[in-house]
């Protein structure tokens, strides 16, 4: 019963949070601009639009009634339609979030069970060169900018090792001799399902590098993090119990101290999930990937305002409600966190 | 803060944290001086910092470090006149590097300073007055950290317009709740100690208090936090520059280079690496550094 409080509260406070966030985007777009009308419609124009357009966001009106105005828009999913496109900003959205969430979800799965991993075995091999050296590729890790470490990664297995392809999800020759068939929108999963080998082995080569540049920053923390924690749980004594038991080690090291140990981890995760939700637009821009983040730099350079508000809204919405999953799976593992 | 150095000089201190600042500095240097990665970065940091100090009179060739092109000498491989060659408008990319180092060392110490001078007397008076004011400070608080830092910054420079102090103000605001909710959690944990109680009982005001006793038992993990985060922000600000968003054409920027270079990075591979391993480079030390401080000054928290 106290988790399901807990979950309750959480859930209650991710809401006022989320009102909150709404405030931001809704200060950010029509309090702190000049010409909000000007800037939602995009330049040259027709004579009548830009009266319309100010009687719609209910610019004429007092700041709160606007805000009232805003908030209605967002209900029913209005989020104004893009400059650049003229098409609704939630559509836009729509079609590209799959690709960025295929690639972020590739990244963090691959930064987990890499990192994990490392981070055990180099507590356990405490001290050794292993340790030492899996301690500074996570420093190196945690330091790269990853534009410019996936742009070394494009020259070296492009152009120098002719290992991996440069750019894009797919080439774009498949699209006419085995096209994928869009089911989920997420290419690898797609083209698994329905069998299309060719396709599977294409997305996935070129899903690697941008994943793995992705993926960097991540597992160094992750593998930090993990390692810290573990020296702390190996040293307990309820491990020195399990030993004399006679528990086999394996036994005794993935299931005892890493339950303990996977807390702050989980805590870890949600943060680089920050991280990625922002290094997705640098990764999509160096290495041409069709997604939200590719969407949103061009947005932000040719100031689309309605697509650049939404999509901060969107992207910072979902990434409190990971969050809070984040929090509520923590809280599931360590029942004592519910009590705090 | 007078009270603590008497009793230091009484008995032992528990950690490193507690010690008075003159031996607590004296530690500091006994362990950098004698950890290679942390004097790695001790000697890359003040490489910098002379860098950003000495541009113009370091770089070979300093008018053109700061935008003069010279379109003779364009896309020029790595020489002995040009050690690090040229970009596609002639300028010489080692003195562009160079000059580049005081703007990044200037925008990442001004937004950590401000960041510092916003968060953390917001964050002591929270933790120390308790109650309705620590959870409003504290609504507000999470509020921004509820946003991506990078995210926030981009929508704040979308919403002023592109350009090197924007990109600077916004990182400002994405970075100040990070340092509130730290002074916070120590404030909480200072509230109760016997010194604070005299203080309180001998009449003191709070404000006082949170000013001379409170805020300067903090400076550790406040210090801690900042070495690291002046790397990250550097990372940011590069980043935003990246995309378009920080310092614009002409200046010379780390960030913005890397950006220049990536229509040629197969042929001319060096337009993009040696701006980037700049950066690279100088997060790494300071993370280092804030790795090497957060072993000395806390060695149980392990973030």
């Amino acid at each position: 019963m106290r988790k399901l409080e807990f979950v309750i509260r959480r859930i209650a406070m991710s809401i006022l949070v989320l009102v909150g966030l709404s405030v931001i985007t809704f200060t950010l777009a029509r309090v702190i601009p000049s010409d909000p009308a000007a800037l939602y419609i995009g330049p040259h124009p027709n004579p009548g639009d830009l009266e319309r357009t100010r009687e719609k966001l209910g610019l004429n009106r007092p700041v709160p009634v606007q805000y009232a105005y805003y908030v209605r828009d967002l209900l029913r999913g209005d989020l104004g339609d893009s400059i650049a496109t003229k098409r609704p900003v939630l559509q836009e959205i729509g079609d590209r979030w799959p690709a960025s969430l295929e690639l972020l979800l590739t990244a963090m799965i691959f930064a987990v069970l890499v990192g994990v991993p490392l981070g055990v075995l180099s507590a356990q091999l405490q001290g050794s060169p292993f340790d030492v050296a899996v301690r500074t590729l996570s420093i190196v890790g945690v330091s790269m900018p990853a534009f410019w470490a996936g742009l070394l990664l494009q020259v070296v297995f492009f152009r120098n090792l002719h290992l991996l392809p440069l750019a894009g999800r797919f080439d774009t020759d498949l699209r006419f001799s085995s096209p994928i068939q869009p089911l989920t929108g997420f290419y690898l999963i797609d083209s698994a399902v329905t069998g299309n080998w060719i396709a599977l082995k294409d997305v996935a080569w070129h899903t690697v590098l941008p994943a793995l540049t992705l993926a960097a920053y991540p597992i160094g923390l992750i593998a930090r993090m993990t390692r810290a924690t573990m020296i702390e749980v190996l040293s307990q004594d309820y491990i020195r119990t399990a030993r004399a038991y006679g528990t086999p080690e394996w036994f005794t090291i993935y299931f005892y101290a890493l339950k303990n140990a996977i807390g702050p981890t989980l805590t870890v995760i949600g943060l680089t999930l920050a991280y990625a939700l922002t290094g997705t637009f640098f990764i999509e821009i160096v290495f041409n990937w069709p997604g939200l983040g590719l969407f949103t730099v061009h947005s932000l350079l040719n100031t689309d305002h309605p697509a650049i508000m939404g999509i901060t809204l969107l992207a910072a919405a979902g990434y409190v409600i990971i969050n809070l999953m984040v929090d509520v799976a923590q809280a599931w593992i360590d029942p004592r966190i519910s009590l705090a | 803060m007078q009270i603590a150095e008497w009793l230091n000089r009484r008995g032992g201190a528990a950690e490193a944290g507690e010690l008075a600042p003159r031996r607590q500095a004296a530690h500091v240097a006994y362990v950098i001086l004698r950890d290679p990665l942390a004097l790695f970065s001790v000697l890359v940091i003040l490489a910098f910092v002379l860098v950003a100090i000495a541009g113009p009179w370091l770089a070979p060739f300093p008018e053109q470090g700061y935008g003069k092109t010279n379109v003779a000498t364009r896309m020029l491989p790595m020489s002995r006149e040009h050690p690090f060659g040229t970009d596609r408008l002639g300028r010489d990319l080692l003195s562009r590097v160079i000059i580049a180092a005081r703007p990044a060392l200037l925008v990442s110490l001004g937004v950590v300073l401000i960041a510092i001078l916003i968060g953390a007397p917001l964050g002591a008076l929270a933790g120390f007055a308790g109650g309705r004011l620590d959870d409003l400070i504290m609504r507000i608080t999470d509020l921004f950290l509820a946003f991506p830092s990078l995210l926030l910054a981009m929508a704040i420079v979308a919403a002023l317009g592109p350009g090197l102090e924007h990109a600077a103000m916004a990182l400002a605001i994405s970075w100040w709740p990070w340092y509130t909710r730290l002074v916070r959690g120590m404030a909480i944990s200072l509230r109760q100690r016997y010194f604070v109680e005299a203080a309180q009982s001998i009449g003191v005001p709070s404000s006082v208090i949170i000013l001379r006793h409170i805020l300067p038992n903090c400076l550790s993990p406040i210090l801690v936090q900042a070495t690291v985060d002046i790397g990250t922000v550097i990372l940011a600000s590069m980043g935003l520059a990246f995309i378009g968003l920080g310092a614009q054409p002409p200046a010379p920027d780390w960030g913005l280079m890397v950006s220049e270079g990536r229509t040629f990075i197969l042929d001319q591979w060096w337009y993009s690496t040696f701006p980037g391993l700049a950066i690279f480079i100088t997060v790494l030390a300071f993370n280092l550094l804030g790795d090497t401080l957060r072993d000395i000054f806390d060695p149980r928290q392990y973030r």
